[in-house]
């Protein structure tokens, strides 16, 4: 195996179109257990972090472009990206420990592709962008058209993510990340909620996305939930038609983590107390 | 040879080493360098005992490519103690007996240190989270826990 770490996004695609099966690291925590564990062989790593801003959340557009070279910790300590978009900050930094916080990227959840990726739900209702570089050139990709299952990726061979943009936060906007396990924490969702809302100053919402994982073989956006949100008061009627869009519309599976009836039922519950904490921010009553 | 020359800081000093593409910090550290107090635990970022910080922050070294450390800063636990003078926290263990088999002790120890250095007085709370990723199948966490608490009440004191 080679490692290779260039220093110029060009060279790494060279680098990725040449060798078939070769393998992008970034933060290595999902990469290094599977080479570990020689679940793969790749004949070469290529190394992104070298890569000029890779490593940098940079402001663009009023929005932010985070690197994917990240870490959940970086993230966690940038006040603007805190303030802006608190949803992704906290899905992100609930992504194993305090080690892996050091490593772990978002780019990277993405591209691992697991169906309970935490933070994929968070970008979904975020409406993040990720930048793709690759032999054809660059691309930009809504994050919910990148994960094709479990596992598998939009990614064309010799492509990589190379930056998620989230977009300028709107006025009276906020988001929120809710997921549920057994456990107080470093686990896998049993069910996650990432939920964005926009109020007007009559506290009616006048937009709304909100997204759910580990329900069904990717991460799915719920156009009934935002429906059922948009043009209403926060309300008790409307948080139980919130509720009850998301349940129908997860397709979960029954498995070790939790039953179908259970992650159907916590589906909606997360939604509703995502929607009532993303409102809270919207309205500047809690950070 | 496809072996890789990687330059390097630990624990304060220039190191160079060899080390395969597909070698692990831990492994590098251990078998080549001869810094066996990082332990391998479960080899998949799961427990914790191959803590190290790079550039100041905490990482699994069993995640890491030894190769990715070229031009980065490490610290292990053998840069922990000033010559024979314990850490505040290494003194505080052994004092509250906050270790067993020991294993998991020295990725505790670097984790602990990192956590103090950005928070003097956390809550019992945060270091429970901090700590989190560090798995101890002797102790039941809570002299541990204790002693971290402790030593930051004396370095609070002390400064």
């Amino acid at each position: 195996m080679r490692y290779e770490a260039p220093s110029r996004e060009d060279e790494a695609v060279a680098l990725l179109a040449a060798e078939a099966g070769a393998k992008v690291l970034a933060g290595g925590t999902d990469l290094l257990v599977r080479l570990r564990g020689e679940l793969i062989e790749p004949g070469m790593i290529v190394d992104i972090k070298r890569i000029a801003g890779m490593r940098d959340i940079t402001p663009e557009a009023g929005g932010w472009r985070i690197g994917a070279g990240v870490s959940g910790a970086e993230m966690g300590e940038h006040e603007g990206l805190r303030a802006d978009w608190p949803g992704v900050v906290e899905a992100a930094g609930l992504i194993g420990s305090t080690q892996i916080q050091g490593r772990a990227t978002i780019a990277g959840n993405l591209c691992n592709a697991s169906p309970a990726a935490d933070s994929v739900p968070a970008m979904v209702a975020a409406g993040a962008v990720v930048r793709i570089v690759g032999p054809k050139g660059a691309r930009e990709v809504p994050v919910i058209d990148v994960p094709q299952g479990p596992g598998k990726t939009a990614l064309e061979p010799g492509e990589f993510v190379a930056s998620v943009f989230l977009p300028p936060r709107a006025a009276r906007s906020a988001d929120c990340y809710l997921r549920f396990i057994p456990r107080s924490e470093m686990d896998i969702a049993v069910v996650g909620c990432g939920l964005w809302l926009v109020l007007d100053d009559a506290d009616r919402v006048t937009a709304a996305r909100v997204a759910l994982g580990a329900v069904g073989p990717k991460v799915m956006l719920v156009e009934e939930a935002a429906e059922a949100l948009v043009g209403r008061v926060l309300d008790e009627a409307a948080l139980a038609d919130l509720a009850a869009a998301c349940s129908r519309a997860a397709t979960p599976m029954d498995d070790k983590r939790g039953t179908v009836d259970f992650r159907r039922h916590v589906s909606g519950v997360l939604a509703r107390r995502a929607a009532e904490i993303a409102a809270k921010r919207a309205k500047g009553e809690m950070a | 040879m496809s072996q890789i020359h990687v330059t390097t800081q630990i624990n304060g000093d220039a190191t160079e080493f060899l080390c395969e593409p597909d070698e692990t910090l831990m492994d590098v550290l251990r078998d080549r360098l001869g810094l066996t107090g990082t332990k391998e635990g479960c080899g998949t970022g799961d427990c914790g005992a191959c803590t190290v910080a790079v550039d100041g922050r905490l990482v699994c070294s069993c995640l890491m490519l030894g190769a990715e450390a070229e031009g980065r800063d490490v610290a292990t636990i053998e840069g922990m103690a000033t010559g024979d003078q314990l850490h505040p926290l290494q003194q505080k263990f052994i004092e509250m007996a906050a270790l067993q088999c020991g294993i998991c002790t020295p990725g505790i120890l670097v984790a602990a240190q990192s956590l103090l250095e950005r928070n003097p007085d956390p809550s019992e709370e945060e270091v429970r989270y901090w700590l989190a990723g560090n798995l101890c199948r002797c102790t039941g966490y809570d002299k541990i826990i204790r002693a971290v608490m402790e030593t930051a009440a004396d370095m609070r004191r002390a400064s």
